[in-house]
């Protein structure tokens, strides 16, 4: 293996590198300022990010980005380039989500958005990565941010018990996937996917490999909370700011699934049958108790909580249609349509929060329909995509995962997963009947214009992918991974 | 002015919607006479646009007419595609004309929340004549489940006391089924494009289009087609519904407010036997053919029919009872649908718009008493044909039609119905002829509870009998229940050609005449089914 650093090789990372620059910028300037200027700091975040996105659309014009860089660590494919812009969409999503509830609160602002950056600078780099220590220290860049953001309302106890829970369990399920990859690196001795699926396809199958296979995949399943995994994902979206929760379920999720993806296609795809077993496992699994348990939550962001558990599961279906035409790019569709669903709806709790911190019940949406028809109508448009009925983005989503899934030969998960989807409508529909049917405090809904920004794209977005996801799904398909 | 130059099917699709948008954009909610008079007047152009179609059809043509067809998802195959034959036709000029009714009928029964109100109303409609247009599978999966919303908010917000119950049951029963065809919908685009699993061998471009769809589908292997028919069942046993997927309908009937059950008895329910005649029977010709299919469709239909029957007779509150006759009359729907020859099919299709009419009458009729008196038990009226002589009269005729009576609506299509199930096996046709029976007692036992005898309840003593508007809403039903009843050959000819190709499909006889000769004398109608299923076929 030969190590050339070429000065181009840093270029293609400029994304990264400015949102570092720009993170650690807000850092000394949260020193500075302390709890004023907050509502600027939001400004120059956004900003930031906004840049960051000009400087990803330029490396997707530079022809040299086939390769890949830094020695075979990162990679800047079309695939890459997917997940890091839809990472730095839900990343200015969040900033914009926050600004409030920043301001509100009665600690600084600045660490909270320097963290969003760090946080959102370790996923762009799991997107890229191409090596499984690249991968790693990325994924811990993303996962040690977002414990401290969990509990960014320290004199908060269900905050702090958030962080807690998030950090010990974390860093366990961290600790699995170290393993796992020291296991792959003692019998390869290779570092790099493809120098690895290269090596692994004269290999023969081997109990030692296959642990660390199976115990790569148990780390990565935690991160995008699937069943059995998936125990600290109620407690710590409830603990978490909201903000912050919908950051989680949509941000280092999506993230996640670009590394499972990445690692599973690229470097094991000899050992599919045994892998994928377990992932269909783990997705059955995880769209039954996530749906299940969704049924009895009162309060809106455990509701939530377990509904992206679900979410989780269906998306696993698309990661099952290995090597057919259809599974990765479900996967791509539906995580595009979870995003905007997804953080609409997290967005409508935000607007909505009447007890200033976690208190969020399903009751909060009483008579919103009343109180505000528009934001009503715009949460229950959310709430039918999230159940995947047409025509929403949701929907388009599913279809394209329940196909993947009866394309991969998995007709039984294609019928569970339809079954759950059907049972899923029962408690989102109970948040519609809340904001129609029941009488609310009269207490106008006080916006701002970041949340209705936020809200009025998730809204297009979601509308826009069902109604007409023709030019979305060309661009995704032509986002997979090998293409 | 030819309509097929123009895209007349979209108009007629979206003038409800574009209705309803103006209505949220450009009238305050403090504007009720307003928005009630520009909702009846979006729904009477949308009639009007719909009426001249029944005169540009050509009865003569084989497939499909007024087609549109645009590419909507490349990449899936999947197109914006309307079109219409004899039989959308009929359903799309049924749903306009109860889309009108259903407006102008909400007048005075709703009060609160009235912009919202009319506006799903004129959703409702896109969606419900959207899916009569659809050519493209896709494309009616869309409105199919779209058409839900709506639904689930009229029940919900302006329905009765269990509102909330109904509603998510209504939603989710029909989901739950809907899902299921969806998957139903993948196989076929698969057996389209590759084959399906174990089949291999086809390899057509991606499609969702019915035609095309049809053509494959029909030649499947017989197993793999029976699994898909099942698949469709459930979406569409539900909707129908069929015993025993039926218990979501008397609550949903018996809460929503009287415009949501009108329109949920004449045409929400219609979805599903339509779904049957385009769908089920042509695309699994096998399937349907295979002898346990029909029997277990027809042994559910007649348990339907019975069963619907005895349960209504027991009924306390009027739309719940009404409710249950739905259960019973849909019953002879199916059953002459799965007779699977000319008079069965057609009878069944008749009868579709015949209980659409009759039955929404009566739950406009229930809705005028409920107005009233803010209450449906039967046992709380009673001599109101004294005080109340023109309702009475309305009343008389629309029950007359619901149980069949000649120069009626009903007779013609549970007639016809009764001689597609007699060519087929003398067994069917023997038990649902007893739920004509319990049909008459249930509906005359009914008269003589609410208007017969002396008024008892001082309530009752001071109703006001119809007023103009409420006559108006009855008597275009009226009138058409008395054209079927005695002149249908006009229905029957638009009816006729999409008929004969379903019952060739299936490979049935399009000859009408009377079978007697293949009568038989089976044991028992489930064992019927399975021995003379063959012998019914040339």
């Amino acid at each position: 293996m030969t190590f050339a650093f070429r000065a181009s090789d840093w270029m293609l990372l400029a994304p990264e590198l400015f949102l570092t620059a720009a993170g650690l910028l807000m850092l000394g300037l949260a020193v500075a300022f302390g709890k004023a200027k907050e509502d600027f700091l939001a400004f120059l975040a956004t900003l930031s990010i906004g840049v960051a996105a000009g400087l990803l659309a330029f490396v997707a014009t530079r022809p040299d980005r086939s390769a890949a860089i830094l020695g075979g660590a990162f990679v800047v494919d079309n695939f890459a380039l997917f997940f890091k812009a839809l990472i730095l969409f839900s990343l200015a999503l969040t900033v914009l989500a926050s600004a409030r509830y920043v301001g509100s609160a009665p600690y600084p602002g600045g660490e909270y958005y320097a963290l969003l950056l760090f946080s959102g600078v370790g996923m762009l780099f799991m997107a890229s990565g191409n090596n499984l220590i690249s991968i790693y220290v990325a994924l811990e860049l993303m996962a040690l941010s977002s414990y401290v953001l969990a509990g960014y309302f320290k004199a908060e106890p269900k905050s702090t018990e958030a962080a807690l829970k998030y950090f010990i369990l974390g860093a366990f399920s961290s600790g699995v996937l170290l393993y796992g990859l020291s296991l792959v690196y003692g019998v390869s001795g290779l570092m790099g996917l493809p120098e690895l699926a290269k090596l692994l396809a004269s290999a023969q199958r081997s109990n030692l490999l296959m642990l660390g296979i199976l115990l790569i995949l148990a780390g990565l399943l935690f991160k995008i909370a699937a069943v059995p995994f998936h125990v600290w994902t109620p407690d710590v979206y409830e603990g978490s700011p909201t903000p912050v929760t919908a950051f989680f379920s949509v941000g280092p999720k999506v993230a996640a699934y670009a590394i499972l993806a990445r690692i599973f296609y690229v470097a094991f795809p000899k050992f599919q049958a045994d892998w994928g077993f377990v992932i269909a496992l783990v997705s059955a699994a995880t769209m039954v108790l996530g749906n299940v348990a969704a049924l009895l939550q009162s309060n809106v962001k455990r509701l939530l909580a377990y509904s992206s558990i679900a979410n989780a599961g269906y998306a696993l279906l698309g990661v099952l249609g290995f090597r057919t035409e259809w599974g990765l790019w479900s996967v791509l569709v539906y995580l595009l349509a979870y995003t905007f669903m997804n953080f609409g709806a997290f967005t409508l709790v935000i607007l909505l929060e009447s007890r200033g911190y976690a208190g969020e019940s399903v009751s909060d949406f009483n008579g919103l329909a009343r109180r505000n028809m528009p934001a009503a109508v715009v949460m229950l448009v959310f709430l039918l995509s999230l159940a995947g009925l047409p025509p929403t983005a949701g929907f388009i989503g599913k279809y394209y995962l329940f196909t993947a899934a009866w394309k991969a030969g998995y007709v039984w998960l294609a019928v569970l997963a339809v079954l759950m989807s059907a049972v899923s409508l029962f408690y989102y529909f109970r948040i519609a009947a809340a904001m129609f049917f029941s009488e609310g405090s009269p207490a106008e809904v006080k916006s701002s214009y970041a949340l209705t920004a936020v809200i009025a794209v998730c809204a297009v977005g979601t509308l826009a992918i069902g109604v007409a996801p023709q030019p979305f799904l060309e661009v995704l398909k032509s986002c997979v991974l090998g293409r | 002015m030819n309509l097929s130059q123009i895209p007349i099917l979209s108009i007629i699709t979206y003038i409800p919607l574009v209705g309803a948008l103006a209505l949220v954009f450009l009238f305050p909610k403090e504007r009720t006479g307003a928005i009630k008079a520009f909702a009846t007047l979006v729904a009477a152009v949308d009639l009007a646009v719909s009426l001249p179609l029944w005169w540009a059809f050509d009865r003569a043509r084989d497939g499909y007419q007024f087609v549109e067809k645009a590419s909507w998802i490349p990449s899936l195959g999947v197109h914006y595609h309307f079109g219409i034959d004899g039989i959308s036709l009929v359903l799309i000029l049924l749903t306009t004309i109860v889309g009108l009714i259903a407006i102008y009928c909400s007048y005075s029964a709703i009060t609160e929340r009235q912009k919202e109100y009319y506006v799903l109303l004129l959703l409702l409609q896109t969606f419900m004549i959207g899916t009569f247009c659809c050519l493209d599978l896709f494309l009616f999966y869309v409105f199919w489940e779209v058409m839900l919303v709506p639904m689930y908010f009229l029940i919900g917000v302006w329905g009765g006391q269990r509102r909330l119950y109904a509603a998510i049951k209504f939603f989710l029963y029909t989901l739950a089924g809907s899902v299921l065809m969806l998957l139903g919908i993948i196989a076929l685009y698969f057996y389209n494009t590759s084959g399906f699993l174990a089949y291999k061998g086809l390899g057509n471009a991606p499609s969702f289009s019915i035609e095309h769809l049809t053509a494959v589908a029909a030649g499947m292997p017989g197993e793999l087609q029976v699994w898909l028919f099942f698949a469709f069942f459930f979406g569409f046993a539900i909707k129908v519904p069929m015993f025993p997927f039926h218990t979501w309908l008397p609550d949903a009937h018996t809460e929503a407010p009287t415009a949501g059950s009108v329109i949920l008895a004449a045409i929400l329910l219609k979805m599903g036997t339509y779904g049957f005649v385009r769908f089920s029977l042509p695309m699994f010709p096998e399937a349907v053919r295979n002898p346990r299919v029909v029997g277990t469709m027809v042994a559910l239909a007649v348990i339907g029919i019975v069963y619907g029957a005895m349960v209504t007779l027991v009924q306390k509150d009027m739309k719940r009872l009404i409710a249950y006759s739905s259960v019973s009359h849909l019953g002879f729907v199916m059953l002459g649908i799965f007779a699977m020859n000319m008079a069965g099919v057609q009878g069944g299709i008749l009868q579709m718009i015949n209980h659409g009419i009759s039955t929404g009458a009566l739950f406009l009729l229930v809705g005028v008493v409920y107005e009233r008196r803010h209450t449906r038990l039967i046992a709380e009226y009673g001599g109101l044909a004294k005080q109340m002589p023109l309702y009475a009269t309305y009343f008389l005729i629309v029950a007359l039609s619901s149980m069949g009576l000649p120069l009626l609506n009903g007779f013609i299509g549970e007639f016809t119905i009764l001689q597609g199930a007699f060519a087929r096996n003398f067994w069917w046709a023997f038990a649902a002829a007893t739920g004509i029976v319990l049909g008459a007692a249930y509906l005359l036992w009914l008269y003589q509870r609410i208007f017969f005898g002396e008024i008892t309840n001082p309530a009752n003593a001071k109703l006001q009998d119809l007023t103009l508007r409420e006559q108006l809403t009855l008597a275009p039903l009226v009138i058409l229940a008395l054209w079927i009843g005695l002149y249908p050959k006009p229905i029957f000819d638009v009816i006729r050609r999409p008929s004969e190709k379903i019952v060739q499909a299936v490979g049935g006889t399009t000859l009408e005449a009377p079978a007697m000769a293949q009568r038989s004398a089976a044991p028992a109608p489930a064992a019927a089914a399975e021995t003379t299923t063959v012998a019914a076929r040339p």
